[in-house]
């Protein structure tokens, strides 16, 4: 299906056949369309990483900076101009470690924006490293004995900070996530949709089959607005739960927050400037 | 007595010096006396000793100076950190138990105030701070009702009965300050009335909104913090968006979201901080985002003294971000360059799409003054934002370097910003003609900025044998030195641009046949750069890296020694 988010000429992307990014790839531009976003209202904040270079791909506006900064940028984005729709993008080592700090308190800010973290527990584009969410005892040319730290628990922390929206998502289940990535969009609210995704030239361990049978789908009557209900569905870790594990859109957003919106709804760029007024501080 | 009186207050920190000296200046302000005043602090909130120099005049002044010629002793411990500022002249204001007893047999000038029996009278210790400020009113003769109002202004929300106290408080500060009749008799010019008076804080902050700031980020650290706070105040005035960012890093990110998006915005911050910007400074330089940094340095290296203040940051602001890229690095000396080039930041970074550096320090921020006024009408917030097309090309590559920069939902083409290298549509590439146009066409906007660059300005004499060169904000005691020395040999060159080097500068250098080069670091930083840039070198440096602020009988005395 070609959506109105494709290129006229594909671009060549500098992902490895069989990589879990390309379905993602394929599925956000699908859900896009079908919530009939106008690209022009978009904006792909990106970090770097192979998860990263999503906005590449994608026909749209982006701004793609640093690693484990996108967090910042897309606040600052969605802050000047919240008529924009905004997501923030990249990797686990991106958002997580890198980043880890802009994660905590994206959060707590709770910016209208979708954060997507391709989470394939390893680091990609740098060849093999652990990632925060590795798993104890992961073997990788740098932690030859496998990793001893305990993985991070992204779903744990953005529900104990209170964000709004948290999901997670499979790669390797394309119908649920677009569905989980729509709701995303549609929630007001910073959203967090982790995403699990197989790759396929580092992580030997965390395939495809690893994903399958390490995860299920949340029952249809498991309450998502019950957050201590949701803080345990994001302990469990034999097997992790797929879906919506939390939501709840009660909290104002940080842009309804800022002073400057108090008397004027006008995003920054339409704004003049009184300097007669600005003169009169001067006394 | 003189026309030139230095005050020094002198107490502990949390005792509300700040506010005896933010009612004093501008009672001697809106009297017609020309004020400076300067604060220097420990890093800590309670105790220890802090002072205040208050310098009444009827010449325009802008420097610290080492004499005291009136030292409000304000708690115990006062003084002997300043024993050596004191002179034969000095007459010490304090209650007795405040001044040891070393003090008091010697030779200075004592008279005894009961601040706290006067201030337990009105109702409680509290009162201290305000029954000060009437002292010294008094002692300068001010107008009384021109007190009670600023009393009255001052209290304006604390109700009746606490504004009453006060005017109590002040009224007996003030007999007492008439009743000591010290006879001082500064003269009084009617013109200053119509000044403004600010901090240098305040130049940054104001500067900023009249450049069109209408976003700013910041994490804590002295001595930048003043500026995100004061627009904090005037958020909702002004519509500026205002977030105290999760660290520095965070900051410099955030504002170039905000510039993508078409807000003008600024962070400010101090060494350590801007250390932390660093990799996001480069992001901005290959983005081709606009930003505006202010850079209030203290002295380092790491924490360093966090309450002082230093010119040491420079080669970090000029090195500052892997990879090669022009930047621009203003110097404010006073508080009119505050306002003019921090205004400018905005319509620079804006219009070349590059980093733009503000750099002041503890001296210059914590500082005050009062200033001609401005006529705000002359300044113009410049956009240089452009309607994208359907085939919009963020990069291209243009005669000037400059590629029309775009913003989201305006226009009908895409905005891709690439931290990568990239072509003209913000594309990855790795051709390496590509990679060479881009690196060119970055560099090229800052041969295009030359034709903006600010001079540097001589003062003193026009026909000097003898050049002195600073930057920043040591201004006011160079060219107060100057002014004091009235040597037709002696010319003072001010760089309030540091970075580029202003056209001006081989010029105005090679007219010397020597060169002196003052700055408040070790290593001579801007000699360095301008070594680096015109092969010229300076015979003598008067340097200092105490912490502390250059005096002017200091810069005086080691001006004639070179002569
Ligand atoms: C400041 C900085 N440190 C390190 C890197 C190198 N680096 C690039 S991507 C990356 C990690 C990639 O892992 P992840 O974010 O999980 O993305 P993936 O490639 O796995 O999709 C690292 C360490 C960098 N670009 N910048
Ligand atoms: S390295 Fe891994 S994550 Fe990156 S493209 Fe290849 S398979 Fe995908
Ligand atoms: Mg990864």
């Amino acid at each position: 299906m070609t959506t109105i988010f494709d290129f006229d000429q594909i671009p060549e992307t500098s992902w490895c056949p069989g990589c879990g990014n390309f379905s993602i790839l394929k599925v956000l531009k699908e859900a896009l369309d079908e919530l009939k976003i106008d690209p022009k209202n978009l904006v792909i904040s990106a970090g770097i990483g192979q998860a990263a270079k999503t906005s590449q791909y994608i026909n749209s506006n982006c701004f793609n900076g640093l690693h484990g900064r996108a967090l910042p940028v897309a606040t600052g984005i969605k802050a000047s101009n919240p008529d924009l729709i905004v997501v923030a993008e990249g990797g686990d080592g991106d958002m997580y470690g890198e980043g880890g700090n802009h994660f905590i308190h994206a959060i707590r800010r709770n910016i209208d924006i979708v954060n997507i973290v391709h989470n394939n527990m390893v680091y990609g584009l740098t060849l093999g490293q652990a990632s925060p969410t590795s798993r104890k005892e992961f073997k990788t040319p740098l932690q030859l004995e496998g990793v001893s730290s305990e993985p991070f628990n992204p779903i744990a922390v953005a529900i104990s900070l209170g964000a709004s929206f948290v999901a997670r998502a499979f790669s390797g289940d394309m119908k649920q996530m677009k569905e989980i990535l729509k709701e995303a969009v549609k929630h007001k609210g910073y959203a967090l949709v982790d995403i699990f995704h197989p790759c396929v030239s580092f992580n030997k361990i965390n395939n495809f089959k690893w994903f399958k049978d390490n995860t299920y789908y949340l029952n249809e009557n498991y309450d998502n607005t019950d957050k201590m209900e949701a803080l345990k569905k994001a302990f469990e870790t034999d097997k992790f739960p797929l879906g919506v594990i939390y939501t709840n859109g009660k909290n104002k957003t940080f842009e309804e927050n800022l002073i400057a919106y108090k008397n004027d709804k006008r995003p920054l760029y339409k704004r003049e400037v009184d300097l007669e007024k600005i003169e009169k501080l001067l006394n | 007595m003189k026309n030139d009186i230095s005050i020094v207050l002198s107490g502990e920190a949390g005792q509300g010096i700040k506010t005896v000296e933010l009612l004093i200046i501008r009672a001697l302000k809106n009297s017609g006396y020309n004020v400076f005043s300067t604060t220097e602090l420990m890093s800590r909130v309670r105790g220890g000793n802090n002072t205040t120099e208050i310098r009444v005049s009827n010449e325009r002044i802008e420097a610290y100076v080492d004499k005291i010629d009136i030292l409000i002793v304000l708690s115990k411990n006062a003084i002997l950190r300043i024993e050596n500022r004191l002179t034969k002249d000095t007459i010490i204001i304090g209650q007795d138990s405040f001044i040891e007893e070393k003090y008091k047999n010697s030779q200075y000038i004592i008279k005894y105030v009961a601040l706290s029996s006067l201030a337990k009278e009105v109702g409680g210790l509290i009162y201290s701070n305000v029954i000060t400020y009437g002292l010294l009113s008094g002692i300068f003769d001010i107008n009384l009702n021109l007190i009670k109002e600023s009393i009255t202004r001052h209290f304006s929300t604390k109700g009746k009965e606490i504004t009453d106290n006060n005017i109590n408080a002040v009224i007996k500060g003030y007999e007492k300050g008439k009743e000591l009749k010290l006879g001082i008799q500064v003269e009084k010019d009617e013109k200053i009335k119509n000044q403004v008076l600010l901090s240098g804080t305040e130049s940054i902050g104001i500067g900023a909104l009249a450049g069109g700031c209408n976003f700013i980020t910041a994490y804590p650290m002295s001595p930048s913090t003043g500026v995100i706070q004061f627009l904090a105040r005037h958020s909702e005035e002004f519509g500026v968006v205002v977030e105290q960012a999760e660290d520095e890093i965070s900051a410099i990110n955030m504002i170039q979201g905000a510039w993508y998006a078409g807000a003008r915005a600024m962070t400010t911050t101090s060494g350590g901080g801007f250390a932390l910007m660093e990799e996001g400074i480069s992001n901005a330089a290959i983005t081709e985002v606009p930003i505006v940094i202010h850079l209030a340095q203290r002295p380092g290296p790491s924490t360093g003294l966090p309450t002082r203040t230093e010119q040491g940051d420079l080669n970090l602001a000029l090195y500052a971000g892997h990879g090669e890229f022009p930047r621009i690095i203003f110097a404010p000396g006073n508080f009119t360059d505050g306002i003019y080039l921090t205004q400018k930041a905005f319509n620079l970074a804006d219009k070349f799409q590059v980093p733009v550096i503000i750099l002041t320090d503890q001296f210059y921020i914590d500082s005050f003054q009062s200033i001609k006024s401005i006529d705000f009408t002359d300044f113009k917030v410049e956009n240089f934002v452009t309607r994208t097309d359907k085939d919009y090309k963020r990069y291209k590559n243009t005669e000037d370097g400059i590629s029309p920069r775009g913003i989201p939902m305006q226009g009908d083409g895409f905005v891709r910003f690439d931290s990568h290298e990239h072509d003209e549509g913000g594309f990855i590439t790795e051709d390496p003609d590509i990679r060479i146009k881009m690196v060119d066409k970055r560099f090229k906007k800052l041969e295009s900025y030359s034709k903006e660059s600010i001079d540097a300005e001589i003062i003193g004499s026009k026909n000097y044998k003898t050049l002195i060169v600073g930057w920043g904000s040591t201004y006011g005691v160079i060219k107060e030195a100057i002014e004091k020395l009235n040597d037709n040999d002696l010319a003072f060159a001010y760089f309030k641009q540091v970075y580029p080097l202003p056209n001006n500068t081989k010029e105005i250098l090679s007219k010397a046949k020597e060169l002196i080069i003052i700055e408040n670091n070790a290593t001579s930083q801007f000699g360095q750069l301008i070594k680096r840039y015109t092969g010229m070198e300076f015979t003598n440096h008067i340097l200092k890296y105490n912490g502390m602020p250059f005096s002017l009988e200091e810069i005086i005395e080691k001006l004639k020694g070179m002569q």
